[in-house]
């Protein structure tokens, strides 16, 4: 271009191209910060990372490369859009643990529980359609409905989950907006973000109050087998209801997220859609990944695994209680999980949890804040604070650290005249 | 200048806009690259002394935003260690990324600049936020922009419509910074406008008019498609003429070196206000900088070779170099 030629530019010239479903992907000051949370000098309560250094590595090296050996030809090769036939039937031997007796026909494997998410998605959701989630509800899962164009309602949750009268009041107020939910997405156990549990009284009835508004549920588990006070796991809804839920298992949280493997266990006529739809996305998921799993679970203790990541997270579950208790400003609540990763808590009124994050990886701590949980921009005075990844000792110099933050920005609330109450 | 053989970019570090750094960095790299010389990318910790110490570069070029990167502290290391770099010395930096003194210094220097406050947090706390905060809408009227004192990409800013938003906008701003500048808000045409030095004195690019649907915050600066940059600006030519000398002022008055971009607000009566002087302007991909560069009809590549060229000693004599 010659100098002094009139131009003009807004730099993507496919800007009139994209779907509509892409106007949100846009640049956000939040990622932007985490860009800093992942730097080792700060103490990153902000993401939902396991404890991966714990597995037994050298085994894990040792078995893959025997796989590669023994089955490369297999392992390398294409595989089936369903999934491995072998892992397929270990996976039901893994849900058993939660009540759920299933034939692995019925089983899909997937990359990681969120393609499962997306392909349910995918297969249920056109563009103006509701889904009914938890508020708050996992944060990539309403980036999965945004990006199907789909509409969300989300139905508060308190100590025992979200309650079944005002989801069936919502599954009402929606039909008679002509809006009806065909899903309600839901993380029964261990909940991501907040941390809770529906409670065993209340799954029945959550489960009754779906069916009769004909509400397909999609029970997102990926934390069920990570309880820290109950001898064994909440039995799931998919248990006691074999044709009104699709459930979606993983093995990151339990194994290793690097293997990309997630499950859906759907019914008959939905697992074939699912099938399909997986080929369309990607042909056939990694074979190798598959093979590892299977071979892990078939020749490890990895129940025995299982129980000493159990303990791990229960003791930084348990120090990150004790630290909020030993040093968090009065009026600052939260959740006491009992399992998963992750603990909710909720700040006195006038403090945003977006607007003290700069300060907070200021002071060297990260955490997620709550608005990215809900649909509607919600949450701005909640915070989501996991406890999975650093060790005690950074927990609790994390937890110190956010503590003094939420302190200072309390005192900064009562000088600007934003406390509750306050003339202004 | 094709003697230039190896050139650290220093991208990263630990402020707010370590993922702007970053993408300045990679776009920079690749520039350099597709020029010709060789590039190493560092980001800024524990051990960069140790690194810059054992295997000392021909030139750094520091493209860190933000505290540490911006207010010349790095800069302060590399003349510690005798490293060359590219951008203005510590003094300098420090100067122009306070805005409050940045301000100051540009008034002295004849250069227009909104009216504006600063005030820091205790300021609130220990005379009165009513009182104070009253004060302030009287002073300077309404709308205002609420601005960390020191930082960029938007981070931390606000614009306040009504007097009531003043308390949360302030909230926003102290999470960022302890003090807060609290600026009027000027109407008229955003632009920018980059200003190089290769050793012949600072000239001033093309102006870039900025035309953002809304406010110019950080998910407008970085994502591509969200803002029309026209270039040069819809402005009248003397318009153009007046903030390319202006732009040129700042950066003398405030003591910089070899790049900086003045944003600027041209009012309806063609009038010039100056909101900063950038001392480490983005140089990202959806930045305006480059887009001056390549207006001026020169490869982005090329200039930031002469640029990191012109910071090496051996070009001593040239006006840029130190």
């Amino acid at each position: 271009m010659a100098i002094g030629d009139r131009h003009e530019t807004d730099l993507d010239p496919w800007r009139g191209h994209y779907a509509e479903r892409a106007a949100g992907m846009v640049a956000s000051e939040v990622r932007a910060l985490f860009a800093v949370a992942s730097r080792p000098e700060i103490v990153s309560l902000a993401g939902g990372m396991p404890h991966v250094d714990g597995l037994p590595l050298e085994t894990l090296g040792e078995l893959m490369a025997e796989l590669t050996r023994e089955r490369g030809g297999t392992a390398l090769q294409y595989g089936s859009a369903q999934g491995d036939p072998g892992l397929r039937e270990s996976v039901c031997g893994v849900m058993s643990l939660e009540g759920i007796d299933a034939h692995p026909d019925d089983v899909v494997v997937t990359v990681g529980s969120q393609q499962a998410l997306d392909l349910v998605a995918r297969v249920f959701l056109d563009p103006g359609d509701t889904v009914v989630t938890e508020g708050p509800t996992y944060v990539t899962a309403l980036g999965v409905f945004a990006a199907c164009q789909a509409r969300v309602a989300q139905v508060a949750m308190d100590e025992e989950g979200v309650d079944p009268g005002a989801l069936a009041e919502t599954f009402g107020r929606l039909a008679a907006e002509g809006r009806p939910a065909k899903l309600f997405y839901t993380v029964p156990t261990f909940q991501n973000p907040a941390g809770v549990t529906l409670s065993a009284e209340r799954r029945a009835a959550v489960s009754e109050v779906c069916r009769r508004a004909g509400v397909l549920v999609i029970e997102d588990n990926p934390y069920g087998l990570l309880h820290y006070d109950r001898g064994e796991p909440m039995r799931a809804l998919r248990a006691d209801d074999p044709t009104g839920v699709v459930y979606l298992g993983s093995f990151s949280k339990t194994l290793a997220p690097g293997l990309r493997v997630g499950w859906a266990l759907a019914p008959g006529p939905v697992r074939d859609k699912l099938v399909l739809a997986a080929e369309s996305a990607m042909l056939s998921h990694s074979v190798f990944s598959q093979l590892v799993v299977d071979r892990y679970l078939r020749t490890q203790p990895w129940a025995e695994q299982l129980k000493e990541f159990r303990e791990l997270y229960r003791e930084r579950r348990d120090a990150m209680l004790r630290s909020l208790e030993a040093h968090m400003p009065r009026g600052v609540r939260w959740t006491s999980p009992g399992g998963g990763f992750f603990v909710w808590a909720s700040l006195p009124e006038g403090l945003d949890s977006k607007a003290l994050l700069p300060r907070a990886v200021g002071a060297r701590v990260a955490y997620v804040p709550g608005t990215g949980f809900y649909a509607d921009g919600g949450g701005r005075s909640h915070m989501r604070l996991s406890f999975c990844y650093p060790p005690i000792e950074r927990i609790e110099e994390g937890v110190q650290r956010l503590a003094s933050v939420i302190g200072e920005e309390l005192t900064l609330r009562d000088t600007l005249g934003l406390a509750p109450g306050a003339e202004r | 200048m094709s003697d230039l053989e190896r050139v650290v970019v220093l991208a990263g570090g630990l402020s707010n806009e370590r993922q702007v750094s970053l993408r300045s960095g990679t776009r920079v790299s690749a520039a350099l690259r597709a020029a010709g010389v060789e590039v190493a990318v560092w980001d800024v910790d524990a051990s960069l002394i140790d690194e810059l110490a054992a295997d000392p570069p021909q030139v750094v070029f520091p493209l860190l935003h933000g505290v540490a990167g911006e207010d010349g502290t790095v800069k302060e290391v590399l003349e510690l260690l005798g490293v060359p770099y590219v951008g203005a010395a510590p003094g300098a930096c420090r100067t122009a990324f306070d805005k409050a003194v940045a301000k100051e210094v540009l008034s002295r220097a004849g250069v227009a600049t909104p009216a504006s406050v600063t005030l820091p947090k205790a300021a609130f706390h220990d005379l009165g936020a009513t009182a104070v905060m009253a004060r302030v809408v009287e002073r300077l009227g309404l709308p205002l922009f609420v601005k960390p004192r020191a930082g960029g990409s938007a981070f931390g800013v606000t614009r306040v419509e009504r007097a009531e938003e003043l308390p949360g906008a302030l909230m926003t701003c102290f999470g960022h910074h302890d003090e807060a500048l609290v600026e009027r808000a000027v109407a008229g045409t955003e632009i920018a406008v980059a200003v190089a030095d290769l050793g012949e004195g600072p000239r001033a690019l093309p102006t870039v008019e900025i035309a953002a649907d809304g406010v110019y915050d950080y998910a407008a600066r970085y994502t591509a498609g969200a803002v029309r940059f026209h270039i040069p600006a819809r402005v009248p030519a003397a318009v153009a003429e007046e903030a390319a000398r202006v732009a040129v002022r700042a950066h003398q008055a405030l003591g910089l070196r070899h790049l900086s971009r003045t944003d600027a607000i041209v009012d309806a009566a063609g009038g010039v206000w100056v909101l900063e002087t950038n001392v480490a302007p983005g140089l990202t991909e959806t930045s305006t900088f480059p887009l001056a560069v390549e207006a001026a009809g020169l490869d982005f590549g090329l200039f930031c070779r002469e640029l990191a060229a012109s910071a090496v000693p051996s070009a001593l004599g040239a006006p840029g170099a130190r």
